[in-house]
């Protein structure tokens, strides 16, 4: 990447600090449109400076929460608090958030310096100090030449930061994205996702982004609350969210995963010490170190990353538990990765990923090749839910 | 291409009989003699004929008032009704009230005429000018409203939100943003209006009074009484003018698409 | 739909929104639907002569009970006795039923061929459709006058082509066949357009899909085209039939005296004989009649919007 890389970021996890205050905090919000609910009594807090994302299907009731805090609906039951304060009732036009449209919702009939002093037209402000707030957001998108342009005179990159400093012109508390990249291509998008951190980083703005594209959300985030049918399944850094998701749903949703349902055979190692889990599933024995909140005999489900699964034809030396046998049945060419889909000899299906190191073009795994699927015990994780 | 010559046979008989009687009307406009069939050479005599009768030149006069007056009041009128219908979801009565927007296009006119005119006279307002305005405007405000709904329709809510959220109030946020945006239609609407209350026989006799004798209904008592050449100058002379502002508003928005495909390739090509 | 529309900007329920609903709202009231109420009460009252030239059945709104113990349904029985007035409506649905008949017949392969016509002439197409509708209603029914005349210009081209000998004269003005003719003529555009619209926004690979599977293109139109242009036709069809059912320039220029058609009646009785009550029932009668079509083009019509 040509572009400079911007401040080194720092950790910042205001979330684990018990004395912070929450900038924004969803109270026990549920929203319902005739029968259908399309937020079910959720709470969340959102702190100062932080990027997070509300990341989930179309339909899970993101959209909804974000519209709620730009005011353009009303939550049915409960309350949002911005900086301490309930905001309900306050009309969309008087609240210090604004927000980037997914489909930009840029004036047509202005040009795009017009349209980024819109809102600041509205604060009455003074001509010069006008002017000078649209230049610098125009520097800050890079678009200085294009001010006397209207909007159907950009391409669509240039029309994503129009809408970005239009939005940004009146200095939010919180800035909103609906799916503001879900327009572009995947090139543009990787960029542009970058040049988004650095403006929320030098800004020190709060952002709050909505998204169903799960590489977008880890790519961005500071965290992400995974959302399914008006409820959030888990609010965690991506980090956390992709090596340790609570639940079968989160695990499905973000990236690939192995799911084998099991039970409980015991959650103690071999030596008697608590903190690994063992399951038995069908004849298959998969081990996990884990704190595990279910007890023996418990139906559980164990899922392990395919990039975390180690594929070779040669038998491995312990074959007692995370090791399983059977027939490569499909593979998949991703250029960095290829994915071997192994039929196992009870005919279950599991997925092995591996990195392509050398320029090889004939693999030496290939279609109806017996392999050994092997993982170290730190790989797997224990799902209850 | 069977079916291709099937549809320009089908496409130029039917422009022919759409077109031909308007065609023959506007030649024999220009012919000197009084007889229809007979062509006596070429004369603007019928024009002189008809600019210096008249009860025809007031009438004229009178159509163009109630068009103006009545197209411009129903244009304000029928775009709020269109606001209403696509923008406030329920409200007590919406059923009626598109009932009511739906119904006056299709509802025979001497059923409207009638009605109106006993209105009128139930609550014992004289007939004349202001009468057929307003039920000129009863009815093409209805038009309006079709027009105007149709471009809500198709219309991206989340600009009002943009405008919204950037602090503009609703009422600003009407002006400076929809209206802007839906204004061509409006304008649509208003031509369509005018031109309705320019053609309406039947409702204007019902409703008119003495002193407000329209176009249609001068042109109406003479036609009865047999085909004249000064006829035919004065629609020729309607057509005229219907025809020059179809081909002006079609000549802007072939302009505007034209501007809007460089637009695009303004787009295309980057920074200038 | 309508729920979210109540989502947005909740805080706007003021009064200008409020009048934005109102002002059409009450003028339709006052203008549309209460001159219903007036024509319906002065079918029942009696003639007189004098100005207005009916004699109130009742005055003032306590007079309910009065109005209804003298409901006079002298104008109705009337209407159904003399078997002029019943040939009357007869004959006007039969003439709306055959032009709405024939315009199908005629718009129907227009709409067609427009909608299957390039994209880039579409535009110009549709505008030659509506370019005669712009021209006043009276002007093109006038126009016709001059051709269908015994001595006019249909006659002069059959004798020209010799279709006819020199002494013949074409005997179709003051006919229904002249009022046939109009009714085409006129609504025209009213049928090609709705018809138009939906064959124009249907999915040309449907077609290619039906192809493609084994059906002729002629079953193609049939099992396909057809069906899903159904809404453009039952609206095509409301449009015209409705209006010329009352329609009164048309039968009144074209028509002879033996066309019946009860916008020409209801005309007549207003203007020539003076007998308001008895045109408000005239009135009356054919509303009920057109109350079926007209549910059916509503409902139409908010499908569509």
């Amino acid at each position: 990447m040509a572009k400079s890389l911007g401040p080194i970021k720092r950790k910042f996890s205001p979330w684990t600090d018990p004395a912070a205050v929450p900038f924004i905090r969803f109270e026990n919000i549920t929203k319902r449109f005739g029968t259908f609910t399309a937020v079910d009594n959720l709470t969340l807090d959102i702190y100062e400076r932080e990027f997070f994302s509300l990341l989930g299907p179309s339909g899970c009731g993101k959209t909804t929460l974000m519209r709620m805090l730009a005011g353009f609906d009303e939550p049915t039951e409960g309350r949002i608090l911005l900086q301490g304060k309930d905001i309900s009732g306050v009309p969309p036009y008087r609240r210090p958030t604004n927000m980037m449209f997914q489909s930009y919702a840029l004036f047509p009939h202005m040009t795009v310096e017009k349209n980024i002093a819109f809102g600041l037209e509205q604060d009455k402000l003074s001509k010069g100090e006008i002017s000078a707030r649209v230049e610098e957001m125009l520097k800050l998108v890079k678009l200085e030449t294009f001010a006397k342009r209207k909007p159907n005179q950009l391409s669509g990159g240039q029309r994503q930061r129009v809408a970005l400093a239009r939005s940004l012109a009146k200095r939010p508390k919180v800035l909103l994205l609906d799916e503001p990249l879900g327009a572009l291509d995947k090139k543009l998008r990787e960029e542009t996702q970058f040049e988004l951190m650095d403006i929320q980083t030098n800004l020190g703005l709060t952002f709050l982004i909505v998204t169903h594209d799960q590489e977008e959300a880890m790519t961005v985030s500071d965290r992400i609350a995974v959302m399914d049918k008006g409820v959030i399944m888990q609010v965690a850094t991506p980090a956390e969210i992709y090596e340790a998701p609570n639940s079968r749903y989160v695990a499905d949703f973000i990236g690939d995963i192995n799911i084998i349902e099991g039970t409980i055979a015991s959650t103690q190692s071999a030596l008697g010490a608590p903190g690994e889990v063992l399951i038995e599933s069908d004849g298959i024995r998969l081990a996990a170190e884990q704190e595990c909140p279910a007890v023996s005999g418990d139906k559980v489900a164990f899922a392990v990353r395919p990039e975390k699964v180690r594929i070779s034809p040669d038998q491995p030396a312990d074959t007692s538990v995370n090791a399983v046998h059977g027939e490569v049945w499909d593979i998949g060419y991703l250029g960095d990765f290829s994915v071997f889909i192994v039929k196992l000899d009870d005919g279950r299906v599991m997925r092995a990923a591996q990195a392509n190191v050398s320029r090889l073009v004939d693999r030496p795994i290939t279609f109806g090749d017996m392999v050994w699927l092997t993982w170290p015990r730190d790989a797997g994780l224990v799902l209850t839910r | 291409m069977k079916s291709y010559r099937f549809d320009a046979t089908v496409l130029t008989l039917g422009f022919a009989f759409l077109y031909i009687p308007i065609i023959i009307l506007i030649v024999y406009s220009f012919n000197a003699s009084r007889l229809v069939t007979v062509w006596g050479g070429f004369s603007l005599h019928w024009y002189q004929t008809m600019w210096s009768n008249q009860g025809l030149m007031d009438a004229a006069w009178v159509t163009a008032r109630v068009g103006l007056l009545s197209a411009s009041i129903g244009t304000i009128l029928g775009t709020m009704a269109a606001l209403a219908l696509v923008r406030f979801g329920r409200f007590p009565g919406r059923m009626l009230f598109s009932g009511m927007i739906y119904a006056p296009l299709v509802m025979p006119e001497v059923i409207t005429g009638l009605s109106m005119l006993l209105l009128f006279v139930a609550i014992g307002i004289d007939r004349g000018f202001w009468t057929v305005t307003v039920a000129h405007t009863t009815f093409t405000m209805c038009y309006v409203a079709i027009v105007v709904q149709s471009r809500l329709l198709t219309f991206d809510r989340s600009l009002e939100e943009a405008a919204l959220d950037l602090g503009c109030p609703p009422v600003q946020t009407f002006f400076k943003i929809t209206l802007p945006l839906i204004f061509p239609a409006v304008i649509a609407g208003w031509m369509l209006a005018f031109t309705l209350s320019l053609d309406d026989l039947v409702i204007a006799s019902f409703t008119t009074g003495p002193g407000a004798t329209t176009l249609p209904i001068k042109i109406y008592s003479q036609v009865r009484l047999g085909v004249t050449p000064e006829i035919n100058a004065i629609c020729t002379i309607l057509i005229g003018l219907v025809t020059i502002g179809v081909i002006i508003s079609s000549i802007t928005t072939k302009r505007t698409e034209l501007r809007r495909q460089q637009d695009e390739h303004m787009a295309l090509r980057g920074p200038v | 739909m309508a729920a979210v529309d109540e989502q947005v900007a909740p805080n706007s329920r003021s009064t200008s929104r409020w009048l934005v609903v109102f002002l059409p709202y009450l003028w339709l009231l006052l203008f549309f639907v209460a001159p219903f109420f007036i024509i319906l009460k002065i079918s029942f009252s009696d003639t007189a002569i004098a100005l207005p030239p009916y004699v109130p059945v009742f005055e003032g709104i306590g007079a309910i009970g009065d109005f209804l113990s003298q409901l006079d349904f002298e104008n109705y029985v009337f209407l159904t006795d003399d078997p002029l007035y019943v040939q009357a409506y007869l004959s006007s649905l039969r003439i709306a039923a055959f032009s709405t008949l024939f315009l199908l017949l005629i718009g129907y392969p227009m709409a067609l061929a427009m909608a299957r016509a390039p994209t880039s002439i579409r535009p110009t197409l549709v505008m030659m459709v509506i370019l005669p509708f712009w021209t006043s209603f009276l002007i093109r029914v006038y126009a016709w006058i001059g051709i269908l005349k015994p001595d006019g210009l249909l006659t002069l081209l059959l004798h020209a082509v010799g279709l006819m000998g020199p002494e013949d004269q074409v005997q179709i003005f003051r006919t229904d066949t002249a009022v046939f003719i109009g009714m085409v003529y006129s609504y025209l555009p009213f049928m090609v357009l709705p018809l138009y619209a939906a064959l124009e926004k249907m999915d040309n690979t449907l077609l290619e899909a039906a192809n493609d599977l084994g059906c002729p293109p002629w079953k193609a139109f049939w099992k396909i085209t057809f069906p899903l242009s159904l809404p453009g036709v039952i609206a095509g069809s409301m449009i015209c039939f409705i209006p010329i059912t009352g329609e009164f320039v048309i039968p009144d220029l074209l028509g002879g005296a033996d066309t019946l058609m009860i916008g020409k009646t209801l005309w007549t009785e207003f203007f020539g004989n003076r007998d308001w009550p008895l045109a408000s029932a005239v009135a009356v009668i054919l509303l009920v009649l057109l109350v079926v079509p007209i549910m059916i083009f509503q409902n139409q019509q908010k499908k569509v919007a």
